[in-house]
């Protein structure tokens, strides 16, 4: 049996810097991962906010596959609202290359001293002597080790949360059920990511396009199952067959989103929850690489702070939940909210909103003036609204 | 007698499923979906939610 301070469950984002930050801080750090690659098969639109990621690593050319300028918004009757990248939410400056940039981030963690397995899986979880003991199965072969702490970082289907007995469960307002093609031999500009909203294209989400350099991009949806009548795959078909139907699939990519707002705690007695495990995702955009980053660096430094003090309490571990929530946690709470307003707009309100606002220089294009423009034309929105917009 | 069943060849191995199921009926290990036919109410959040519509209540 194999003793360590800390074992991160799931070498995404949050699990493989959480790993790094606790490894640097000079735990006993080991990382899993269930497949056999880390970063495949992807989950993920790949777009990411530069600021955000910058405060984690320095950006290279061998995962950055596009740099966006602009994102358009396109309503259902095809009005198109044009915003700089930083005026249009915080996932769109970057468009990643994920199958090489998570094996940067988990190289990373092992150059930091953590150690690093692949094909290898927590098959269960038991709490002994203020520890637990983590069954592991790597490579078919079962064996048992210790930790003082386990963090989740396990994804939308954490099993860590639920042994842990953190209920992550989503309902299904809380998920987006999501499918991206790769395609080529379709137009686009590769300075732009497009948005297609509307319950015409996706009930309870939208259409993305991010470029992935210049002859490439991903083509994908997020639909909502309360509100969607047929799979994600459907409708993405469907707008695929309208509007380009000449690409070619190069590659499919399948994910479930979790847009469930900020939970209660992501802390048990010597676990926390990390990224997608602790639903750390952003509810309006459904981008959580950043949050998932910051989550891992503030449970790694609660980890430590903990094996400091000898206590992996619950109670000692809330200063984790007082970290991630002061960081981002009124963001998730606030989108949420808004989230769930915008979910009531029916398409002719998209149409006249984007109508109103169409062909307007990018330049002139703010938060101000969108309000303005709310205000003439939907005065009993704007006030629906209002605690976002002031 | 009706139970849950996954179409192999389509599904995604995403894990949406695994987390919409309150009944833990459903596990995706590595990129292979289990289904615990004991667990599962046949409820069909993850039909639902499943994004390649590879899951199926049949008799």
């Amino acid at each position: 049996m194999t003793d360590y301070d800390v074992v991160v469950v799931g070498a995404g984002p949050a699990g493989s810097i959480a790993a790094k930050t606790a490894a640097e801080k000079g735990l006993d750090v080991l990382l899993i991962e269930k497949r056999q690659e880390i970063g495949v098969p992807v989950r993920c639109a790949e777009g990411v906010s530069r600021e955000g990621l910058e405060k984690f690593v320095n950006p290279d050319s061998k995962w950055i596959a596009s740099e966006i300028e602009n994102a358009e918004i396109i309503s259902p009757s095809n009005h198109k609202v044009v915003l700089s990248a930083e005026n249009a939410g915080n996932e769109v400056g970057y468009v990643l290359e994920r199958k090489i940039f998570d094996r940067h981030l988990a190289r990373l963690a092992s150059k930091a001293g953590a150690d690093v397995l692949t094909k290898t899986s927590a098959v269960s979880f038991k709490r002994e002597n203020g520890t637990v003991k983590l069954g592991i199965r790597s490579m078919g072969e079962f064996s048992e080790i210790t930790a003082k702490i386990v963090i989740g970082a396990d994804g939308v289907e954490s099993r860590v949360a639920k042994w842990a007995g953190i209920d992550t469960t989503l309902k299904l307002n809380e998920i987006e059920s999501c499918v991206q093609y790769l395609m080529t031999n379709i137009d686009f500009d590769d300075d732009t990511t497009y948005f297609w909203v509307g319950r015409k294209y996706a009930p309870g989400g939208y259409i993305w396009l991010f470029p992935k350099g210049k002859d490439a991009a991903n083509v994908g949806i997020g639909v909502m199952p309360s509100l969607a009548e047929k799979s994600a795959k459907w409708y993405l078909d469907r707008f695929i067959e309208e509007h380009f139907p000449d690409g070619e699939i190069v590659e499919v990519v399948v994910g479930g989103v979790p847009v469930k707002g900020a939970i209660d705690t992501a802390v048990a007695d010597n676990v926390m929850l990390a990224g997608d495990a602790a639903r750390h995702t952003d509810p309006i955009t459904g981008g959580g690489i950043i949050n998932a980053m910051s989550a891992g660096h503030h449970a790694a430094i609660a980890a430590y702070e903990a094996i400091e003090a000898n206590d992996y309490s619950k109670e000692f571990l809330r200063k984790y939940d007082e970290k991630w929530k002061l960081d981002f946690g009124e963001s998730l709470v606030r989108n949420k909210k808004l989230q769930e307003k915008m979910m009531r707009l029916d398409d002719p309100t998209l149409d006249r909103l984007a109508e109103s606002l169409e062909g307007m220089p990018i330049e002139e294009m703010s938060v101000r003036r969108l309000a303005f423009e709310l205000f003439k034309k939907h005065p009993r929105l704007l006030w629906d609204l209002r605690e976002f917009i002031v | 007698m009706k139970k849950l069943i996954v179409n192999r060849y389509r599904c995604g191995y995403c894990g949406a499923c695994v987390a919409v199921c309150k009944f833990n009926a459903n596990e995706l290990v590595e990129t292979y979906l289990e289904i615990y036919e004991d667990k599962c109410t046949l409820c069909q959040a993850c039909v639902r939610t499943c994004p390649m519509n590879a899951l199926e209540v049949v008799e």
